[in-house]
């Protein structure tokens, strides 16, 4: 019974998850490909994802410049930034991001037009979502443990 | 077939298989994958053995580079991401298409069409945007096939060609190989010139417009140097040297010849992979380890235990012949010097092909060469002992050498190109065809067999010296003479009578040249028939 509860808590999470667009197909694609040599594939590309995309975010965090009081200061390092952005919008559609991966494309057409202003405001939605996703994808694998093998039957196509 | 299964499984597990392997392809298929984001490289890795290809990551360019280099033949496709931070993704994709010459997949999510454009410039032979799928991955074999087609029928062309140049008595056959080789390039230029063509897209690793297109003429001049020079011995300076064409560069070669002896490798071990899953029981060889000495036991079995009367065709002078000869037959399939005019001497008397072959039988006999560890290989490859050995025997042969078969191969080859199943056919003929080229090298025919990669080359040169036109190398030829031989099926044989003369089938094929110098293979209109012979044979053919 309770893991019934799990398994449709599970599914409601997931369904939500892409109701509301934070993953698309892609999350589906890492499901697919989970088997009995890897298991747990999907949380595992998710967290290789999450390691490696926070080193990526300090690194845009420097580049923006933004200091304690929230200021602009030197004008920004477009093509670096455009080139961290483009690495990093890649490492996201690996997981499925869709918001994140959204976000990173309006950043990526910012540095384009060369407008500081619009980076930084995209910047910091972007990364709200990314921490928020983060959040949510961890609830989300601690039920999937927590329901057990049975949850691999009957995943939503 | 279990004995060819637990071949192929057996090379599978070692990775020592050199190729997609004939029976599971595209199974097998070694990809490697260069991406600097390990997430990614962690999925398409899944992916990738998802569709059972044997798959290597990389997640730095210049690691991926040095990994080419160590094993030029490890990897049958690379996958790079277009982004990395040690190395642009199109910079390694020209060292690859000019170094390695292996098809090349471009990635990055970033899909906008002047990155694109900007890799199919570089050669790349497709672009895939992230997140890549699985079916898009499962598809990846076709570039791979798609390259090696296309390389078969480039250095065929070039020889056949060359071949059709340098005697051949059928200028129709001529003038059509001279318009497939002109096709090919122009094709080539189109190439260069056509960057939007996604037709040509999977064809040719092509590079900027500075690319030397390998003309027939060129390409020749190329064959013929590095026969001169001695296969082992050659580099790229030697070469250009010999080529003695002002404009080219030693970088010009030295690609060229990369391109060359992957192309040589690939087809000795197509052919390798051939004679171990197809059913050609008869010459059974399977791998360099096992190939020479089945053959060989077998051959000696022929010859010893009676099994000649399969070859007599109730001609007196065979017994003769088979009694004043050892049946000795060396493991390394060598035949020794001075039974060669003694060979001579008896199969001039014989008239009917047949029974020269028969003769031919009876003189295997250890034949000394300096390359004993090479005939090994040489006889593996092209499954005629006598083969291997024949460093010397072609500096005899020689003075009978006729051109009139090479038209005949270039034949076969083309309309073996044309049968879809044919995929290894593609590489032996080819090959028949090169060694043809080697005739006029007879001395450097040692050297060529010295080198691991190219014993076909020695080998067919060799047998095409004196073979007209029944190169070792074409296997399935011989094959069917060899089928005829053993089934005594005269009705087969008629209409390859004459052919049947060049039939190198364990070594019977010197005796058979030394006695027909003219033979016209021009007779056999459709070598593609010939090629399918022997399938009905090989069943029916009891030998063991």
């Amino acid at each position: 019974m309770d893991r019934n509860n799990s398994r449709r808590q599970l599914a409601a999470m997931k369904q939500s998850l892409f109701d509301q667009g934070h993953l698309d197909e892609q999350f589906i694609q890492l499901e697919e490909l989970q088997d009995d040599a890897n298991p747990n594939f999907v949380e595992e590309i998710v967290t290789l994802y999450y390691r490696d995309s926070s080193r990526l975010i300090s690194s845009l965090e420097q580049t923006l410049h933004f200091c304690a009081c929230g200021r602009e200061r030197n004008p920004l390092d477009f093509n670096k930034l455009d080139t961290i952005m483009h690495q990093f919008k890649g490492s996201s559609s690996s997981i499925g991001a869709k918001k994140v991966k959204a976000e990173s494309t309006l950043i990526r057409e910012y540095c384009r037009t060369g407008n500081a202003e619009g980076c930084r405001k995209s910047f910091q939605q972007m990364k709200k979502e990314y921490v928020a996703l983060r959040k949510r994808l961890e609830n989300y694998f601690q039920l999937v443990r927590q329901a057990g093998p049975m949850e691999r039957a009957c995943r939503p196509k | 077939m279990v004995h060819n299964r637990s071949i192929i499984s057996h090379n599978i597990d070692s990775g020592c298989f050199p190729s997609p392997h004939l029976d599971a392809f595209p199974a097998g298929l070694r990809v490697l994958v260069v991406d600097d984001d390990p997430t990614w490289l962690r999925i398409l890795e899944k992916m990738l053995k998802k569709c059972f290809y044997q798959v290597t990551t990389c997640c730095l360019a210049i690691e991926a580079l040095k990994k080419l280099r160590e094993k030029k033949d490890a990897y049958d496709i690379v996958i790079s991401d277009v982004n990395m931070p040690d190395m642009d993704g199109f910079k390694l994709l020209e060292h690859v298409g000019l170094e390695m010459d292996l098809p090349v997949i471009m990635m990055s999510v970033d899909g906008e069409t002047s990155r694109v454009m900007k890799g199919v410039q570089h050669g790349a032979c497709d672009y895939l945007l992230k997140p890549i799928r699985m079916k898009e991955l499962r598809n990846i074999w076709q570039h791979v096939l798609r390259k090696r087609i296309h390389e078969a029928r480039e250095f065929e062309t070039f020889e056949g060609i060359h071949l059709m140049r340098n005697g051949s008595n059928h200028i129709d056959d001529g003038n059509l190989f001279a318009v497939g080789g002109e096709m090919n390039l122009m094709k080539k230029r189109k190439d260069l010139d056509n960057k939007h063509d996604d037709k040509e897209f999977g064809d040719q690793t092509s590079l900027k417009k500075a690319r030397v297109i390998w003309s027939v003429d060129l390409h020749q001049k190329f064959v013929k140097a590095v026969n001169r020079i001695g296969f082992d011995k050659i580099g790229p300076k030697k070469i250009l040297d010999l080529m003695n064409v002002p404009w080219l560069t030693r970088e010009n070669v030295a690609s060229h010849l990369q391109k060359y002896r992957l192309y040589l490798s690939r087809l000795q071990k197509e052919n390798d992979q051939k004679y171990s899953t197809g059913g050609i029981k008869y010459f059974d060889l399977p791998s360099k380890d096992s190939g020479c000495v089945s053959f060989l036991d077998s051959l000696n079995k022929q010859q010893n235990d009676g099994a000649i009367d399969n070859f007599r065709y109730s001609d007196g002078t065979l017994k003769l012949h088979m009694e004043s000869t050892s049946h000795e037959v060396d493991l390394n399939g060598i035949v020794t010097r001075p039974t060669i005019d003694k060979i001579r001497a008896s199969v001039s008397d014989i008239i009917d092909p047949k029974i020269r072959k028969c003769s031919q039988i009876g003189h295997n006999q250890p034949y000394e060469s300096a390359e004993s560890e090479v005939n090994h290989t040489v006889f593996e490859y092209s499954t005629v002992s006598t083969q291997c050995s024949w460093n010397e025997v072609p500096k005899m042969l020689l003075k009978e050498e006729q051109n009139t078969q090479k038209h005949f191969q270039i034949d076969q080859s083309q309309s073996m190109n044309s049968d879809p199943s044919g995929y290894t056919s593609d590489y032996i003929s080819p090959v028949n065809s090169m060694a043809l080229e080697v005739v006029t090298f007879p001395s450097q025919s040692k050297s060529l067999v010295a080198n691991d990669q190219s014993p076909d080359i020695v080998f067919t040169s060799n047998l095409s010296s004196k073979a007209p036109g029944y190169n070792l190398g074409c296997i399935s030829d011989m094959e069917i003479y060899q089928r005829n031989l053993l089934l005594d099926s005269h009705a087969a044989l008629t209409p390859l009578d004459e052919d049947l003369h060049l039939l190198l089938l364990q070594g019977e094929y010197y005796n058979m040249n030394f006695g027909m110098q003219n033979i016209e293979m021009s007779e056999y209109s459709d070598p593609w028939i010939i090629a399918e012979v022997p399938t009905n044979l090989y069943d029916s053919a009891d030998y063991s």
